[in-house]
């Protein structure tokens, strides 16, 4: 009996060793090669498609209904607004042809496109766009469309063609809340189940937990897709997702790590790196001794070394932002800023003596433990602060305590998070440091700051707006909220013969653009 | 007669478990007192230079995803598995004996009552029952003590019982009793000392439950917290970098597969010797 389990235990560590001297081969792929659209051949029209996801679209497919991210990136294939998000973060002209602004900001009429089919072949008529409007409004379970569209006093049609919006107070944002507003056949109820837009592509249909299927809209108004068939089929977790990929079963998946990339043959896939689109930061709870001190926050910002945290987590890929503004934001964000508090730990210990604490302190940081990006920056953070006499240790919790104790209980000193914005406007990054916000976890309370939030909501011209809300995010900085550290990177994986993936602002999978080449 | 006959060869044959039990266990023990006074490097230092590095001088067991040295780690977190298992077995160890001592000596209702509590404590899989009691008392090294502590206690309690039930009808017991010594002075005095050759084995394979339990505990997760290392956390860890760095789970594996071994051919050997 008792011999047989000390040979169960060899053979068990024999097998061990086998197994990880195969793994072993792997090492020499190295790191993967980064976009490799230089060496694309020839655009071919046509082909189908397998996306590997590892979520399924369990929530609803109806467009103002539909909550994960994951169920909007696939249906922004599918409906369209009157206007839609490009991939520099402007909106151009969908459903509408055009738009006319009065000169107050109060009144916008929105010249529809002549000839725009629904997928289910009817024209889109102004009726059915005064109806998605007031449909959206009615029954969005988006709180900041809700509000915006809160504004939104009147949707009336002037004639077939123009629809015209009346506001109570200027909007400068409205363009992006209009996008949200997908556009629907008025009276059509099976969106749920069998969604009816205006996009590229159209559902054909649904299998829980196993896939959805789309296909080329024949019939889109604009330059369409490029393939003929869509397939995203439903892994129930990443690992599900990397072995379908090894195996070669799928041509394409989204928002991989570097370590997920890593275990691929390169021989068979190419890389795209683009950026996951969140402010990933220590946040510091401003109401927590010795948070709130600004020195003390200045010196976690000299102390922490962002390079070397890209570095070590993720071979040097990564965005640094220095605010609470990510890249993709582009007229919003400002790159002076990145650089504001250079890695420099005398000054840090300097500024620790002037707050009173030359000798450091203790510190606890939360980190929800599923997000393993947010664990391993959490973990280098530890080590740099030892350096300056800060003993930081880690609290790891479940998502779900994270979300009541961190998040809306605020209790918490510091914690490592990234913060994304639902739609492409400023004030989804910065509204929430708004003392009065009810999601200011970090009770950052600062009178000049909410100021310069109020002004820049109030502006109605662009190029003021964007000023105030770049001043904003430089107060952010000024007063170290938070210590900024980067927008993590989101890796495309596809098959050799894949191209014309693009990156948006936002959490979006745009497939009309991605096509085979020869 | 005939049973001497087959018995004495065997008996002077060497006991090859115990003196290989004694060497790993032995040579383990070294290597993790070692690891509390020197390591070659800080089993924190990160190192960007040296990610995932493969085994070679500088790094004997290789490097991390985050280019800490993987010996130093290894030696750091088998102190800390060592201290947990140690000190479950001690806690398991003594309230066991205690109860096993009392009931099997006593018997009546409150031996009944007490080896049915046991019972149902061991008919649930204990690495359930672990889950539910970290819901409880939280995660980390403590509590993890605590909670596997408490449920090693029936597997001692169950051995104790029946040896000093056993032992309680022999007759130095009986003499004893005549002698006019009190209860306690003999199960304290007379018979603990006898239950050494059940005891002994009992301990290390305890010893070895504990540490396949504080590893399984950690690799889910509800074991010893990060950044402080434990041989389960670490190899859930070098789990995600199988294929990058094969050398961290490997050592890791080993590390815990010699730390078994070891005391599970030490008892083995104890109890060949006792026979």
């Amino acid at each position: 009996m008792f011999k047989k389990r000390i040979l169960a235990l060899f053979l068990a560590g024999a097998l061990l060793a086998a197994v990880l001297s195969a793994c072993g081969d792997k090492k020499t792929q190295g790191t993967p090669g980064s976009d490799e659209t230089g060496s694309s051949g020839e655009t071919v029209n046509g082909g189908e498609l397998v996306v590997g996801i590892s979520q399924d679209l369990g929530d609803s497919l109806d467009p103002y209904q539909m909550t994960a991210a994951g169920t909007r990136e696939v249906l922004f294939n599918v409906y369209e607004g009157l206007v839609k998000p490009d991939k520099d973060g402007n909106f151009i002209p969908a459903v509408a042809e055009s738009f006319v602004k009065s000169d107050d900001g109060l009144s916008y009429t929105f010249t529809l496109r002549a000839n725009v089919k629904f997928h289910n072949g009817a024209v889109v008529t102004a009726n059915d766009v005064v109806k998605s409007f007031e449909t959206c409004a009615a029954t969005t379970v988006d709180t900041a469309l809700a509000a915006a569209l809160s504004t939104v006093t009147k949707v009336e049609a002037v004639d077939d063609q123009n629809v015209r919006l009346t506001l109570s107070e200027p909007n400068g944002d409205l363009l992006s809340y209009v996008a949200s507003v997908y556009i629907t056949p008025a009276g059509y109820a099976n969106n749920a189940t069998a969604p009816v837009g205006t996009g590229p592509f159209k559902f054909v249909s649904r299998a829980v937990q196993e896939n959805v299927i789309l296909e080329k809209n024949t019939e889109y108004w604009g330059e369409g897709a490029y393939l003929d068939k869509l397939t995203y089929k439903i892994y129930e977790d990443t690992t599900a997702l990397m072995n379908a990929l090894g195996a070669g079963s799928v041509d394409m998946a989204a928002h991989l790590t570097i370590d997920q990339v890593n275990t691929l043959n390169t021989a068979d896939y190419k890389t795209v790196e683009g950026t996951m689109n969140l402010v990933q930061a220590l946040y510091l709870n401003h109401k927590v001794a010795p948070f709130d001190n600004e020195k003390v926050r200045q010196a976690l910002c000299y102390a922490i070394n962002v390079d070397e945290i890209l570095a070590l987590t993720a071979e040097g890929h990564g965005t640094k932002v220095g605010t609470s503004i990510y890249p993709a934001f582009g007229k919003y964000f400002d790159p002076s800023l990145v650089g504001s508090y250079p890695y420099d730990v005398e000054k840090a210990k300097k500024l620790l003596t002037e707050a009173g604490y030359p000798n450091g302190f203790e510190m606890t940081i939360t980190v929800p433990n599923n997000y393993t990006p947010h664990v391993n920056t959490a973990e280098v953070i530890v080590e740099q602060l030892a350096k300056v006499g800060i003993k930081a240790t880690l609290n790891q919790v479940e998502w779900g305590t994270w979300l009541s104790e961190t998040y809306q209980g605020r209790k918490f000193q510091s914690t490592v998070i990234g913060f994304d914005a639902v739609s492409l406007t400023a004030g989804a990054l910065l509204n929430r440091w708004v003392s009065t916000d009810d999601k200011n976890m970090i009770n950052y309370n600062d009178a000049k700051y909410d100021e310069l939030m109020k002004q820049a909501a109030n502006a109605i011209d662009d190029q003021k707006r964007i000023d105030l809300y770049k001043q904003a995010a430089k107060r952010l900085t000024e007063t170290a909220a938070n210590v900024y550290i980067q927008d993590l990177a989101d890796f495309v994986v596809m098959k050799k013969n894949l191209d014309g993936y693009v990156f948006y602002p936002l959490y979006v999978m745009d497939m009309a653009k991605v096509h085979y080449v020869k | 007669m005939n049973r001497q006959i087959i018995k004495s060869p065997l008996h002077h044959k060497k006991n090859y478990f115990l003196s290989l039990g004694k060497g790993i266990t032995g040579a383990m023990v070294v290597f993790i007192l070692l690891g509390m006074v020197w390591q070659p490097y800080s089993p924190t230092a990160m190192d960007a230079m040296a990610k995932s590095q493969a085994p070679s001088l500088l790094h004997l067991c290789g490097t991390d995803n985050m280019g800490r040295d993987i010996l130093s780690r290894i030696m750091e977190g088998a102190g800390t598995t060592f201290f947990i298992a140690a000190c479950v077995v001690l806690i398991g160890f003594t309230i066991g004996t205690l109860i096993g001592c009392l009931t099997g000596y006593f018997g009546g209702l409150a031996d009944v009552i007490l080896m049915r509590v046991c019972d149902s404590i061991t008919a649930f899989p204990s690495i359930l029952l672990a889950l539910v009691l970290v819901m409880l008392c939280g995660r980390g090294k403590y509590q993890i003590i605590l909670i596997l502590g408490i449920l090693f206690i029936p597997s001692f309690a169950r051995v104790v019982r029946g040896e000093v039930a056993r032992q309680r009808s022999q007759n130095y017991t009986a003499a004893a009793r005549l002698m006019g010594a009190g209860h306690f002075r003999i199960i304290f005095k007379h018979i603990l000392p006898n239950l050494l050759p059940v005891l002994l084995p009992t301990l290390s394979i305890g010893f070895n439950n504990a540490v396949l339990a504080e590893a399984s505990m950690s690799y889910v997760g509800v074991g010893v917290q990060k950044p402080e290392l434990s041989l389960g956390g670490m190899l859930s860890e070098a789990q995600t970098y199988l294929g990058n760095a094969p050398w961290y789970a490997l050592f890791t594996g080993l590390t815990i597969v010699l730390l078994i071994l070891g005391f599970s051919m030490l008892g083995e050997g104890l109890s060949r010797e006792e026979s």
